[in-house]
């Protein structure tokens, strides 16, 4: 559980190959508990900054802090610090035992006392039944826990999860999601977990730094990262928007806009340091609208007709088509099982939304 | 007779191809290794008689004549060269392991285009004469050479006066030979390390480095096991054909203490008994090939257990 001591300290750090800038000027404080996630797509050096703090790269500038002490030349093998790879790396000439028990030599301990803890670790990453087999003898999954089994053997005080859950398919990847959550809560091992896949971020993580071209775009918990995006880019990343281009019609309680894809004005929840007459972004989730057959009136309203549809079962994606052409998407819950008024391809429609569910962006 | 072509037809049609390709190298094998084996260890059951050619059966001659293998453990002149054959390759191959490792090692780790000018040189020697190659190592050998004077001077300048010599007596010598031989059979022993090295994980190293080992523990408990078939590949190459080597040892080697190579070479034509040097390249094969045979019998265990 988080606390109030920060255990992970990054200070400034910024780390250039040649003339390529792969991180730059990151600053970042980690809670001793924390599940904290680094989301990106690739080349936004997520991975980069992973191997920093693993000790496989040096920083070009900057610096970062474990449990307080400088890290500033402080080789991989005497940090307290074990990283999951993303191919898991797992010693292919040695039993699952031995994977797991493999950090522990290094441990001043007794032949009992380390295979108590390889059979304590064994028994966490629910592999006793495997220990005598060569990692080419389990399936994916089984090595992934493995791999997991191993870097906790030594009680690091950081696990590094470099894209812990890519190489699993999509059911099994869910299981484990939730299975790296409890075995986290258990023993209490702060997790930084790299991952490009905004979903296992968000379920995954009690925070995110959402990372763009070497830099933190934005850093929060899931639900700030998303209901409260700081970009254009941190709006579009994560999840979906539909974006239109608005100008500040008028200030105060609420902000209204003027839209001119939208014909019309709308009503938004205002931000900070709003002007008028300042360009902004007006961005809607898909989810926010209310889509309904029936002609509505009054602020944020628009109307438009359904050009695609796409039905998933227990929700339907549309697309709905503006006077002037653009396109928004609108996300609706299929509550009922059968629904007379459900739009239909080239039905007349009309999109509601709250003022608080309209997000402005400046930059 | 045409339902006979239409058959071969269809055979040729649906597998001939694959079946022609792959039957080559058996038929290959057949013709230059398998028959000719026939013949010498039909002659090595034969008798020597003044005739030519040198060995025959029957008349007056027994047909199964087991004289030579019995000769092979009366006569210490065997025995003695199969042991410095033996030892002088085994000399040879640790010392291949010993030079070629780090080597292949190395080869891994520089960049690619490096990589391959240095797999090259390698290779480059291969280019010249194998034969000039030796004559080249006889002539730095030499009591007389640029290379013997520099060592003498060094040994003279670092002993006491009392060990002080003229030249180094390297010329016909194990030493001799097994010098020669680590330097032609170096490449046998480097590629086959270099290939299984180089399919290595390097992310390995970083795990285990990762769990607390320092670089040269992770050489030892990660790189080292792993590349234990390329050893073994490496080693057989370089042991076989420096045990059975007959080139280096007659133009470098110590006339007295001759390796297996020389004798069956002298067996077969300066003292015309082509039994008795049939039984000695009989007895070589069978001491090669009996450890090669459990090997890859243990080699195949291991594959099988491999799923996927």
């Amino acid at each position: 559980m988080p606390t109030d001591q920060p255990l992970i300290r990054i200070e400034n750090v910024s780390k250039s190959f040649g003339a390529f800038q792969a991180v730059q000027d990151v600053s970042l404080t980690i809670q001793k508990g924390e599940i904290f996630a680094l989301l990106g797509g690739s080349g936004c050096g997520k991975t980069t900054l992973l191997r920093m703090l693993a000790g496989f790269e040096d920083t070009t500038s900057g610096r970062i802090f474990i449990d307080g002490q400088d890290m500033q030349g402080v080789p991989p093998w005497e940090r307290p610090v074990h990283m999951m790879f993303q191919s898991y790396a797992l010693f292919p000439h040695m039993t699952v035992e031995a994977n797991v028990g493999y950090g522990l030599k290094h441990e001043k301990l007794t032949a009992a006392q380390r295979q108590a803890r390889v059979h304590e670790m064994l028994d966490l990453v629910q592999l006793t039944p495997f220990a005598t087999r060569k990692p080419h003898q389990i399936s994916g999954g089984q090595r992934q826990r493995v791999a997991l089994g191993r870097a906790l053997a030594r009680s690091p005080k950081l696990l590094l999860l470099d894209e812990p859950l890519a190489a699993l398919d999509k059911k099994l990847r869910e299981h484990t999601q939730f299975e790296l959550m409890s075995i986290q809560e258990r023993t209490g091992v702060t997790f930084i977990v790299v991952t490009h896949d905004q979903e296992e971020a968000m379920t995954l993580a009690d925070r995110i730094a959402v990372m763009d071209k070497g830099q933190v775009r934005q850093v929060g918990s899931p639900g700030e990262v998303y209901e409260f995006p700081n970009s254009r880019f941190v709006a579009g990343f994560i999840g979906s928007v539909t974006a239109f281009d608005a100008e500040v019609a008028a200030l105060g309680d609420v902000v209204s806009l003027d839209v001119p894809a939208l014909g019309t004005t709308v009503q938004a929840r205002p931000v900070p340091d709003l002007t008028l007459g300042q360009k902004v972004t007006l961005a809607i989730r898909p989810e926010k609208l209310l889509l309904s057959r029936a002609p509505e009136t009054g602020p944020n309203v628009i109307a438009g007709e359904v050009k695609d549809l796409a039905y998933f079962g227990k929700d339907s994606l549309y697309r709905v088509a503006l006077p002037n052409g653009t396109l928004i998407s609108v996300h609706a819950v299929n509550a009922t099982r059968t629904d007379d008024k459900k739009a239909d391809w080239y039905d007349k429609v009309w999109l509601r939304f709250d003022p608080a569910s309209a997000i402005i962006l400046t930059t | 007779m045409t339902r006979l072509a239409s058959r071969l037809a269809h055979w040729f049609n649906r597998r001939g191809w694959s079946d022609l390709v792959i039957a080559l190298p058996y038929v290959w094998l057949l013709f230059f290794f398998l028959i000719p084996f026939l013949i010498v260890l039909a002659m090595s059951f034969a008798t020597r008689t003044p005739t030519a050619p040198p060995f025959g059966y029957g008349g007056e001659n027994p047909w199964v004549n087991f004289a030579g293998y019995a000769r092979l453990f009366q006569d210490n002149l065997y025995i003695r060269a199969f042991l410095t054959s033996l030892g002088n390759a085994f000399v040879a191959m640790v010392l291949c392991l010993l030079l070629g490792y780090p080597m292949a090692l190395g080869l891994t780790r520089v960049d690619r285009g490096w990589r391959n000018i240095l797999l090259m040189l390698v290779i480059l020697p291969f280019w010249t004469s194998f034969l000039l190659r030796v004559y080249a190592w006889m002539g730095l050998m030499g009591s007389n050479s640029w290379f013997n004077n520099l060592l003498t001077a060094g040994w003279n300048w670092l002993v006491p006066q009392a060990w002080a010599v003229h030249s180094i007596p390297m010329m016909h010598s194990n030493f001799a030979v097994v010098l020669v031989m680590v330097y032609t059979y170096l490449p046998f022993m480097i590629l086959p390390l270099y290939a299984s090295l180089e399919r290595l994980d390097p992310t390995l190293d970083e795990a285990a480095m990762d769990l607390g080992t320092r670089p040269f523990g992770v050489f030892w408990d990660v790189t080292l096991p792993q590349s234990i078939p390329g050893i073994i590949a490496g080693g057989m190459l370089v042991f076989i054909p420096a045990a059975g080597e007959l080139v280096i040892p007659t133009l470098v080697g110590d006339a007295s203490r001759p390796m297996i190579g020389r004798v069956i070479s002298d067996e077969f034509s300066s003292a015309r008994d082509w039994p008795m040097a049939s039984s000695v390249a009989v007895a070589l094969l069978v001491l090669m090939v009996v450890p090669m045979m459990v090997y890859s019998h243990y080699q195949a265990r291991a594959e099988r257990v491999k799923p996927k």
